[in-house]
């Protein structure tokens, strides 16, 4: 087997590992699902009469964002309980493996959740277009692959969940930026290319430090 | 074959080894024994890879591939069945016809009824029984294990005591443990940590 | 090791120059034709915001050498880079802040995308020292923290392409704000200011980081006794 197969061998197998985790377990996802739509009521609430449909599209985001740290508050939990991750680190497979298995499995988890979230969104307050999608699609990418890799920095901390948001809401401003602007600006395409840099720079970094980050 | 020098951890400000030094020659079986907080488990750490020394050096033959390790947690995933974790693991330490082995391993350690339970359904022991599956998984050169009898009873230990006889003489072995009574005769040679 | 030897003296060019430049931008620099007296802030602006960029690209720097060759010197030396560049920061953020005051009326202002590059990367480098002291020491904490330095010299023109992009269309600038057409006399006053600001900059880190190795060399010492 070539080393580009295997490697992507074991990237499938612990995303999958996860995905399968998850269908076992049933608690992160569901929670996600339902605090997206929680959240979306409460901005219905948050936000007076004669907003615009820009400013609640503002507030998806923070929806989306929010509910992403939910998810990877969790991410590497099923590793934690067991002492796994050790395992995963002293095996023969590269490092890089073991972030990209996780950001894939956790993108599955957004994904789905933004699949409830978006026409929820359309229906609560206003319409998205395509450009909109493509930018959630682009944007979470970023989120899941830096993502996943502060949560492994939080995992290592003694401050676990409190940290997180702490590393993950300064590192997520720029996509924010990226997506309610390929949401509500003209120049849609603009955003879009930004998005792409975006996941391009921060996934390239992540992929080659995660390795330091998880051994000694 | 493994050489350690002058070994020092230190973990903030607790100093948990002190200046120790080892070697072992391949196919030798290094028993560690001493007190608790001696700093065995940081030592065996040290060897494994998963912690780098404070001070001093660590060599240690072949690579990721050849250890075998058996820490204080047992390294599994719980949800998983005991099947599934052998599988992932096996992947990932690349074994040639991991089903079999996988289920040879289980029937060794008397898991086989029990493989496709989740290991959260395990009792201690089991789980001990399925760590050290995975430990032997990929047929390691090296084996480093971490008071490896803890929560075995009876059956199990002799269990253990039957692998350990086994592979003594043809895999390097370092073993630390609180009965070092046990594994006396096997070993080759002994580093008391005070 | 001789270069100790020359903190004094570089503690005292720095307090000398840093006389020089106050009194170059606020008496012998002429006065800008539109901003007036407030203007005077930018010759301490722009050099600390400067500082503040170089500080992280050094802490960058000193963090990829300390995961590429190691040593738990460069550690230190990334840690105070790292934090002289988050005291410069939020120096830029004060003046930058006076600056808004005086110039537009507002202590804050959206618009200025000087400014919120620097929220955004002072919120960044507060989570670095969150994250440095909530893992235990040891080479652990050393490649996590380098790590999130990388990501933090990674982000500066990440952010500022998006601030840029934000400003455009998402919070159109309402402020504009040109740099001064700069006489001879005006650059001079910058120069010396920007100099005088880098140098203390340096000076401060050399005392940080001396007095952290004193610690650590300490703990070795009360170690060793022990």
């Amino acid at each position: 087997m070539s080393a580009l197969s295997l490697y992507t061998s074991d990237v499938v197998a612990l995303a999958r590992k996860d995905l399968r985790l998850e269908l076992r377990a049933r608690d992160t996802l569901p929670a996600m699902l339902l605090f997206v739509l929680s959240t979306l009521a409460v901005f219905h609430f948050a936000l007076p009469t004669g907003t615009g449909a820009d400013a609640a599209y503002g507030l998806l985001w923070i929806a989306i964002v929010f509910t992403a740290l939910l998810g990877l508050g969790r991410a590497w939990a099923p590793e934690r309980e067991g002492g796994a991750l050790e395992a995963l680190v002293l095996a023969p497979c590269d490092r890089s493996a073991i972030w990209l298995g996780k950001t894939l499995a956790t993108l599955a988890f957004l994904a789905a959740a933004e699949l409830v979230a978006l026409p929820a969104f359309a229906l609560f307050f206003a319409p998205l277009d395509l450009v909109a999608v493509a930018g959630v699609v682009l944007a979470s990418i970023g989120i899941c692959a830096v993502g996943s890799l502060l949560a492994a920095m939080a995992a290592a901390s003694r401050g676990r969940e409190v940290i997180l948001p702490l590393l993950f809401l300064p590192l997520v401003i720029p996509l924010v930026v990226g997506g309610v602007g390929a949401g509500i600006s003209p120049d849609g395409a603009a955003f879009l290319s930004f998005l792409g840099l975006y996941d391009l720079v921060f996934a390239i970094l992540a992929w080659a430090t995660f390795e330091y980050v998880v051994t000694e | 074959m493994i050489a350690g020098e002058g070994l020092e951890k230190r973990y903030g400000g607790k100093r948990v080894l002190r200046g120790v030094s080892f070697v072992l020659p391949r196919r030798g079986f290094l028993l560690v024994t001493g007190p608790n907080g001696s700093g065995k488990t940081t030592l065996l750490r040290l060897l494994a890879g998963l912690a780098a020394p404070t001070k001093g050096s660590i060599r240690v033959e072949g690579d990721r591939g050849d250890l075998g390790f058996l820490g204080h947690e047992p390294m599994l995933y719980r949800e998983l069945t005991a099947l599934e974790n052998l599988e992932l693991f096996g992947r990932l330490y690349r074994v040639a016809e991991r089903r079999e082995r996988s289920g040879m391993l289980l029937e060794r350690f008397g898991l086989w009824d029990v493989r496709s339970d989740r290991v959260s359904t395990f009792s201690r022991g089991m789980v001990q029984r399925l760590a050290l599956c995975r430990t032997l998984l990929h047929d390691p050169a090296l084996l480093v294990l971490d008071e490896p009898f803890t929560a075995l009873d009876e059956a199990g230990a002799a269990l253990l005591d039957g692998e350990l006889a086994a592979l003594t003489g043809d895999r390097t072995i370092v073993l630390s443990t609180h009965d070092p009574q046990r594994v006396a005769a096997l070993a080759t040679e002994r580093l008391v940590l005070a | 090791m001789s270069s100790r030897n020359n903190l004094p003296l570089l503690a005292f060019t720095t307090a000398g120059l840093l006389g020089l430049a106050v009194v170059l931008a606020l008496l012998v620099a002429p006065e800008d034709a539109n901003q007036g007296v407030s203007q005077r802030i930018f010759y301490f602006h722009v050099p600390i915001a400067l500082t503040a960029y170089a500080c992280f690209g050094l802490g960058a720097w000193k963090a990829l050498r300390l995961l590429w060759v190691g040593g738990e010197r460069r550690d230190l030396e990334s840690y105070t880079w790292i934090h002289q560049g988050t005291i410069f920061g939020a120096l830029t953020l004060i003046t930058g802040s006076i600056w808004a005051k005086a110039s537009w009326g507002v202590w804050w202002s959206w618009g200025s995308n000087q400014l919120v590059l620097f929220l955004v990367l002072f919120l960044f480098y507060c989570a670095y020292f969150m994250l440095r002291f909530s893992i235990d020491e040891g080479a652990r904490r050393e490649r996590i923290c380098a790590v999130y330095a990388l990501f933090g010299v990674a982000l500066i023109p990440v952010s500022f392409f998006a601030i840029r992009l934000a400003s455009d269309f998402i919070h159109p600038t309402v402020f504009t704000r040109a740099g001064p057409q700069m006489t001879h006399t005006m650059f001079g006053a910058f120069v010396v200011s920007w100099a005088a600001i880098t140098l203390l900059a340096y000076v401060m880190y050399r005392v940080e980081l001396s007095g952290k190795r004193a610690d650590s060399n300490l703990r070795d010492l009360r170690e060793a006794l022990s």
